[in-house]
C-alpha cells in the first residue's frame, strides 16, 4: 500500500517535472543542447555591447573592410551590390538616400554601420530548428556552423537582415585551413551554412576589441566603442567611458526597439549635423 | 490474364488495372523523362550548392517554399471530401473519396520533400531529429507533417481493404501482385463482422484526420507568421492558409475527376452531379477566400503604416502586381463567375474554373513569400529573385512527380472505391451487400446514380 503509493507520488513527481521541462523548453531564453562556451572573465559573465557613435561616422567603411580581414568572409555569391563583393557583416548604409524615408532613421547624411545586434531576445536563436544558433555566456549570438542545416529561417525572423548565407562553396585559402573552426571563429567557412558578426569572440575573450572597432580608431573617427555593460564601462581604443553616462547624455537608442529583440548596440543620434 | 468475364458494374472500375494501354506506358515515360531532368537539376545543386539557384540574400527563400505551401494545400483534397462528408454521410462523396484520400497522400510526400531540397545541407537532415527544438516552427512542422501522412496513409489504405481483397479474389493472378494483393487485403472475406470493424475505425480516422489536416496548414502558415515581417506576421494567417488549402484542393479533386472520368470511361460512376457539387463548394471557398484576402489587404492598407503601405504597393502596381492581379482576376473572380453561372457550370466548365484556381493558388503562394523577403528590413534596396533553371526543373518534376504516382496508383488499385460506390448500390437496391465476395450476376449495368446523360444539372 505505502508503496504503491509512493511510486504514484513519484509518478506524479516525474509527470510534473516532464511537464515543467516542456514548458521550461518552449520558455524563450532556453536553448537546448547549447555549446557550452566558457565565459571569458574566469568565470564573472560579461555582457558585451557596443555603442556606434552616428555624429562621428563618416562612412568610410574601414569597419566593413577589417571585418573582412579578420574573419576572413566569404564573398556574397553574386548578391547585392557589396562591399567589394563581400558579405558585409557589419554594413554602412548611408541614410540620405529616398529609400531610407521608410525606415526609422533619416537624419540627412548619416551613416548607419550595422552589425549583428547580438539581440538578447534573439528571434533568430527562437526560430532555430536544431539549436544550431546560440547565446554564448557573454550573451553573444553564436551559430555552429558544423550543425546548421541550412533551412535560412534564422535570416528570415533577423528583423536587421543580419545574416548571410553560403550559397556555394566559400574559398580557401591555405592560412584558413590551418586554423581549427570554433562557432567564436567561424573560419573555415562553410557552404550552406549561415554566418554573421559574433563580436569578434574569439578577440574580445583574449581582452582586444573586436577588429571593427579598432580599424575605427585607427582611422581617426573613434565612431564605435565597446565594452562590458555589467561593468558600465565601454572603449573605443582611445577614450574609456561610461557606457550609461555616454548614453544618457546623447540620447542613445537601439534600432526597432519596439520590436523587444533587446539589442546589444546602442546607436548615439548626430546631433551636430 | 482475365479469368473471367466481367459483365458488372464493376468492371468498369478495374478496367485500368487489367488492361494497360501504350497511351499509359507512354505516358508514364514522359512523366518519368521530366523527373529525371529534375533529377539531374537537383544533382546540380547538390554539387554546386544553393548558388545554382536564384535565391541569395535578402530573397532568401523561393520557388522551393512555394511548392511546399502549394503541394500541402493540394493535399487538404483528401480531408475536406473524404473526411468531411464520410462524417456528414453524403451519400455521393461515394466515387470520389478515394480519389481525394490518394490526393491527400501523393500531395504529401511531395509536399515535404520541398524544404528538404532546400536546405543548404541535406546532409544534415538527420540534425531535425538529433538535435530538434520544440520551440521551432519548422520542428511543429515536422512533427505535422510526420503525423498527418502517416494518418492519410491510413485512411487511404483501410477503405481499400475490400477492394485490395477483391482483386485478390477476381484476379487470380500469379506471380509478385497476386502475392501483394493477398497481402495487403489482411485476410478480408467480407464477413459481417470485418465489415463492421472496418467501417468503426474508418469512422474513427475520418474525424482524427480533420484536425490534423487543420492544424498541419496552420502550422505551415506560422512558419511566415511566427516572424517579424511585415506581410507575415498576421495571426489571420492560420485561417487564411487552411481556407486556401481547402481551396486549392477542391480544384485539384475536380481536375483529377475529370481526367478519370475521361481516361477511364467512368461516367457512369463520376457524373455532372459531382461536379456540380463539387463545384459549388469550391465557389463557397472561394468566396470565403476573396473575404481572407479582402480582409488581410484592407487592414494592412487603412491603418497606412509606411511598410505595409510599401508591400502593398509592390502587390497592387509595383513588382509584384502581374502576379498579384492573375491571381485576383484569374484565380477567384473569374472562377467565381464560372461556376456561380448555369450556363458554364458543366464537368468541363468546372473544371477549367478549376485549373485557373490551382494556378491563382500557386502565384498566390509564390507572392505571400518572395515579395515580404524582398522588402528590405534595412535600408536597403529591394531584393530581387529570378528562379534558374534549376528550380523550374526541379518544380516541374515534382509535379511530374505527383502526376506519375497518382496514375500508377490508379492502375494497381481502384481509383473509384467499389465495395463503396457498386457494393452501396446493390445494397441500396436489394443487392447483396458484401464487398468483396459480390457476384456481379446481380445489377449488371444497373442505373447510374444520376444524371449520366445530361452534362448539366
Ligand atoms: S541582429 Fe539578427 S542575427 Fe543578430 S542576434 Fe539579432 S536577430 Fe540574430
Ligand atoms: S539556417 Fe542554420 S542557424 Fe539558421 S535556423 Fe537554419 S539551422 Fe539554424
Amino acid at each position: 500500500m505505502r508503496a504503491s503509493r509512493r511510486s504514484f507520488v513519484k509518478a506524479v513527481g516525474g509527470a510534473t517535472a516532464a511537464i515543467a521541462a516542456f514548458f521550461g523548453l518552449a520558455g524563450r531564453d532556453f536553448t537546448l543542447f547549447t555549446k557550452a562556451v566558457a565565459p571569458s572573465n574566469g568565470g564573472k559573465p560579461r555582457k558585451w555591447v557596443m555603442v556606434i557613435d552616428l555624429e562621428r561616422c563618416d562612412g568610410c567603411k574601414k569597419c566593413t573592410e577589417a571585418c573582412i580581414n579578420e574573419n576572413l568572409v566569404p564573398p556574397t555569391f553574386g548578391a547585392e551590390p557589396s562591399f567589394q563583393g563581400f558579405q558585409e557583416w557589419i554594413k554602412v548604409f548611408e541614410l540620405n538616400h529616398e529609400e531610407g524615408a521608410a525606415h526609422q532613421h533619416q537624419e540627412a547624411g548619416a551613416h548607419l554601420p550595422t552589425p549583428c545586434m547580438n539581440c538578447q531576445n534573439a528571434p533568430c536563436v527562437k526560430v532555430c530548428p536544431v539549436g544550431a544558433t546560440f547565446y554564448s555566456e557573454d550573451g553573444i549570438v553564436l551559430i555552429d556552423n558544423t550543425r546548421c542545416i541550412g533551412c535560412r529561417f534564422c535570416m528570415a525572423a533577423c528583423p536587421y537582415e543580419r545574416r548571410f548565407f553560403n550559397w556555394g562553396e566559400p574559398p580557401h585559402s591555405a592560412q584558413e585551413q590551418l586554423i581549427e573552426y570554433d562557432p567564436r571563429y567561424p573560419v573555415p567557412h562553410r557552404r550552406g551554412t549561415v554566418e554573421k558578426c559574433m563580436f569578434c569572440a574569439h578577440r574580445v575573450e583574449k581582452g582586444r576589441l573586436p577588429a571593427c572597432v579598432e580599424a575605427c580608431n585607427k582611422a581617426g573617427m573613434k565612431a564605435i566603442y565597446f565594452g562590458d555593460a555589467f561593468e558600465d564601462v565601454v572603449t573605443n581604443g582611445s577614450e574609456v567611458v561610461r557606457l550609461s553616462e555616454l548614453l544618457s547624455r546623447r540620447g542613445g537608442y537601439r534600432l526597432k526597439e519596439e520590436l523587444g529583440t533587446k539589442p546589444r548596440v546602442y546607436y548615439l543620434p548626430p546631433t551636430g549635423r | 490474364m482475365e479469368k473471367r468475364a466481367y459483365e458488372s458494374t464493376g468492371e468498369t472500375l478495374i478496367r485500368p488495372i487489367i488492361r494497360r494501354g501504350r497511351a499509359y506506358y507512354t505516358f508514364v515515360f514522359s512523366l518519368m523523362a521530366v523527373i529525371v531532368w529534375g533529377g539531374y537539376a537537383y544533382y546540380t545543386q547538390l554539387s554546386e550548392g544553393l548558388v545554382v539557384t536564384g535565391m541569395r540574400h535578402i530573397v532568401l527563400w523561393g520557388l522551393y517554399i512555394t511548392n511546399l505551401v502549394f503541394f500541402i494545400g493540394i493535399s487538404h483534397a483528401g480531408t475536406l471530401i473524404s473526411a468531411i462528408l464520410r462524417v456528414t454521410g453524403a451519400e455521393w462523396r461515394r466515387p470520389i473519396t478515394r480519389m481525394a484520400e490518394s490526393i491527400t497522400v501523393f500531395a504529401l510526400m511531395v509536399g515535404a520533400l520541398m524544404p528538404l531540397i532546400d536546405l543548404g545541407r541535406p546532409d544534415r537532415m538527420l540534425n531535425l531529429v538529433l538535435y530538434g527544438r520544440i520551440q521551432s516552427p519548422i520542428i511543429w512542422d515536422f512533427i505535422s507533417i510526420a503525423t498527418y501522412l502517416t494518418g492519410a496513409i491510413i485512411y487511404l489504405y483501410l477503405p481499400l481493404i475490400p477492394d485490395i481483397a477483391d482483386l485478390r479474389d477476381r484476379l487470380t493472378w500469379k506471380g509478385w501482385r497476386g502475392r501483394v494483393y493477398k497481402l495487403l487485403s489482411l485476410g478480408w472475406n467480407g464477413s459481417e463482422e470485418q465489415r463492421k470493424r472496418l467501417e468503426r475505425a474508418i469512422k474513427i480516422m475520418s474525424v482524427i484526420i480533420i484536425p490534423v489536416a487543420v492544424s498541419v496548414h496552420t502550422v505551415v502558415s506560422w512558419i511566415f507568421g511566427m516572424t517579424l515581417r511585415v506581410g507575415w506576421h498576421s495571426s489571420i494567417f492560420g485561417p487564411y492558409f487552411v481556407v486556401g488549402a481547402i481551396f486549392s484542393g477542391i480544384a485539384t479533386i475536380i481536375i483529377a475527376m475529370f481526367v478519370f472520368r475521361r481516361v477511364y470511361h467512368l461516367e457512369r460512376y463520376i457524373t455532372a452531379l459531382h461536379f456540380k457539387h463539387l463545384g459549388l463548394m469550391l465557389l463557397a471557398l472561394d468566396a470565403s477566400y476573396i473575404y481572407f484576402t479582402i480582409s488581410e489587404y484592407l487592414t494592412a492598407s487603412y491603418g497606412a503604416e509606411a511598410a505595409d503601405l510599401e508591400l502593398l504597393g509592390a502587390l497592387f502596381w509595383g513588382q509584384y502586381a502581374p502576379e498579384f492581379w492573375v491571381f485576383a482576376i484569374g484565380g477567384l473572380v473569374i472562377p467565381a463567375f464560372m461556376i456561380a453561372l448555369p450556363r458554364t457550370r458543366t464537368p468541363a466548365g468546372v473544371t477549367v474554373a478549376a485549373i485557373l484556381v490551382n494556378i491563382g493558388m500557386w502565384l498566390k503562394r509564390f507572392i505571400i513569400i518572395i515579395p515580404t523577403l524582398s522588402r528590405p528590413m534595412l535600408p536597403y534596396e529591394w531584393g530581387q529573385y529570378q528562379p534558374t533553371w534549376v528550380e523550374w526543373s526541379i518544380t516541374a518534376a515534382s509535379v511530374a512527380g505527383f502526376i506519375l504516382l497518382i496514375t500508377i496508383f490508379s492502375r494497381f488499385l481502384p481509383i473509384v472505391s467499389v465495395w463503396e460506390t457498386v457494393g452501396e448500390r446493390m445494397a441500396t437496391e436489394g443487392g447483396i451487400p458484401l464487398p468483396s465476395t459480390f457476384t456481379m450476376a446481380a445489377n449488371t449495368h444497373s442505373v447510374p446514380l444520376s444524371g449520366e446523360e445530361s452534362d448539366r444539372v
